[in-house]
């Protein structure tokens, strides 16, 4: 419904560069800046740090914005502005190591269990299932409770709870493609399974699941805030995002920048890539139908 | 294709995965807590045990045995209602549950009484009058609360309700139920947050359920034949789509879980969620298995529900 309303107003105005369904609407280009944006903070933020993240740099605590303090001071008064820019780093890098883990391993294992099918396919589908019955900031809980929390653990933590998703969606995809007659006619030319996976089904579920990538990259920063919310995700003194909302939580009675600012740089991460993912051009996200 | 199945074979179907599903979730949590390092009786007897006594309190406590019989042990006292006992204060895991499920259960309760007609409403306003303004805020908002974190709920809910308008109490500490005002104001902040969380998720698979079936001939014929635009969605269309809104109303109280948990933290509300998160912190396991294993089956009896639902309302998903 809305790619209609996207297709017809490239229309009318000027005829898009690369034929229709290709081109991004305005919305899906505020998304991709804001997403580069945070990508090259994660990248660089720490050097553009106006003070060392970890120092107090004022006596006075939950000091409100200043020119000296763009984002004022936090619970100890230390520099948020800082401290914002080296929780950028592990926010979006945590997360896009675990999504990148959790989408490889499952969209290997889909497009495995969708080609040889058989007891493979449904021991690993239940077993999966299984694992989608748990909640997921509950699972990180368990885990966190068991083991202790360090930067790694969080990684697979958060892979294991994403990958089932991420499996379930690539071999759904990976059975329809598999089905077809290009498939067929691979097999029937005698290619092997690695070369049927990799050349025929993976091009043609690429784009779906890149989308799939994008989502579930969400979902992990808000599993991943919501554990450091908790006190159990990235550990003192260095805090990602949702750490840093939990350290200055007692400004929120009096609305200190200290708990808005990490919590707008998270909104504008997740709604932004929300905002991308729903807005891609169909020609990406529709490549499979 | 088959002949389409009888539907309580189905339903018994379901119930039995998700029975399956229960005791592989129960194997997973009870072996992630056991198994990984960490042997509970040193971290009881802490640093200065002697390893005689480690060794006293491990036969005491049967760590010794095979940890399958243990977990199978630990399943039957599951079901017998026997949780065990806690490891920091040595009382009954059952005692210190009891009193806060109902807490947490009055907190779900009360949120589902809120959420659900407020939900409903907005989702099938949207769907009738699709495409206006109301329906584009609607859908901006509730995009938006699903793309946040649910403590951000909270705390746009603390700015909006206790800093700017001072209504509220920013957090309330404990529940007091001396007067009438007290308890609506120690629940309002949670049930408000909880109910944003959960209304977002309704409301859009609300709007698509009845949108899907506005979209069926049969409805179009309806407006062709002059009927209003509201009594084609509320006469004709609505009837067929209560099957996927009720199916929808419980895929979202299932979200009532992971809410709790961050909800119940921030506004200190004496809950099963809160206690987990203390527990989780003083590594006690029987406590964290216990609290986990009841978060488990709520959610995957609400998601078991959601799918029986669907299933009857549905005969062409019975083939």
């Amino acid at each position: 419904m809305m790619a209609e309303d996207t297709d017809t107003t490239a229309a009318l105005t000027t005829p898009p560069p690369r034929g229709p369904g290709w081109s991004f609407n305005w919305v899906g280009r505020i998304g991709l800046v804001v997403i580069l944006f945070w990508a090259l903070v994660a990248l660089v933020g720490p050097w553009l740090a106006p003070y060392p993240p970890g120092q107090i740099v004022d006596y006075d605590f939950f000091t409100p914005m200043s020119a000296n303090y763009w984002m004022g001071t936090d619970y100890l008064g230390r520099d948020i502005f800082s401290r914002i820019l080296m929780g950028s780093r592990y926010t979006v890098g945590i997360a896009l190591a675990a999504v990148t883990l959790a989408c490889t391993l499952g969209v290997i294992l889909g497009m495995v269990a969708a080609v040889a099918g058989g007891w493979f396919d449904m021991v690993l589908s239940r077993l999966l299932d299984a694992f989608n019955g748990i909640p997921s900031l509950l699972f990180g809980l368990v885990v966190v409770a068991a083991v202790g929390s360090s930067i790694p653990v969080l990684i697979l933590t958060l892979t294991a709870i994403y990958m089932p998703g991420s499996y379930r969606f690539a071999r759904a995809l990976a059975v329809n493609v598999n089905t077809m007659d290009f498939v067929t006619v691979a097999r029937a030319r005698g290619e092997s399974t690695p070369y049927l996976i990799l050349r025929e089904i993976f091009p043609n579920i690429l784009g779906p699941v890149l989308a799939d990538l994008g989502l579930r990259f969400v979902f992990i920063v808000l599993v991943l805030s919501g554990l450091s919310f908790l006190g159990l995700g990235v550990q003192p003194p260095n805090a990602d995002w949702g750490a840093l909302v939990r350290e200055n939580i007692e400004g929120l009675s009096f609305g200190a920048p200290a708990v808005i600012f990490p919590s707008i740089a998270i909104a504008s991460l997740t709604i932004s890539v929300n905002m991308f993912i729903d807005n891609l051009p169909t020609k990406i996200r529709d490549r499979s139908e | 294709m088959p002949q389409s199945l009888q539907p309580w074979f189905l339903v018994i179907q379901r119930l039995g995965i998700a029975l399956l599903t229960l005791v592989i979730v129960s194997f997973a949590v009870f072996f992630a807590t056991e198994m990984l390092p960490g042997d509970v009786a040193e971290i009881l007897l802490g640093q200065a045990a002697t390893p005689e006594a480690v060794a006293g309190l491990r036969e005491a406590m049967g760590l010794n045995e095979p940890a399958l019989s243990r977990f199978i042990g630990w399943l039957i006292g599951l079901a017998r209602g026997d949780l065990g006992t806690s490891y920091v204060n040595n009382i009954e895991v059952v005692e210190l549950i009891s009193g806060r499920l109902v807490n947490s259960l009055k907190l779900a309760g009360v949120t589902t009484v809120v959420s659900v007609p407020i939900a409903l409403s907005l989702g099938i306003g949207a769907a009738m009058w699709r495409g206006s303004v109301f329906d584009r805020i609607v859908s901006m908002l509730t995009i938006s609360v699903i793309s946040v974190p649910e403590f951000m709920v909270a705390t746009l809910a603390v700015l909006i309700f206790a800093v700017w308008l001072g209504w509220l109490p920013a957090l309330s500490y404990g529940v007091d139920v001396s007067s009438l005002s007290a308890i609506l104001k120690a629940y309002a902040m949670p049930v408000i947050t909880l109910s944003c969380v959960i209304s977002a998720q309704m409301i859009r698979m609300t709007r698509a359920a009845v949108i899907e079936t506005i979209n069926t001939p049969y409805v179009e014929m309806a407006l062709l034949k002059g009927a209003s635009r509201k009594r084609m969605v509320l006469v004709h269309a609505l009837p067929n789509a209560l099957g996927p809104i009720a199916n929808a109303v419980a895929l979202s109280l299932s979200y009532l879980v992971g809410g709790a948990i961050i909800v119940e933290t921030i506004f200190n509300y004496p809950g099963v969620a809160k206690l987990m998160v203390d527990a989780v912190s003083t590594r006690d396991l029987p406590l964290i298995q216990s609290c986990a294993m009841i978060f488990c089956v709520s959610y995957l009896s609400l998601i078991t529900l959601a799918d029986v639902i669907a299933l009857l309302s549905n005969p062409r998903l019975r083939r």
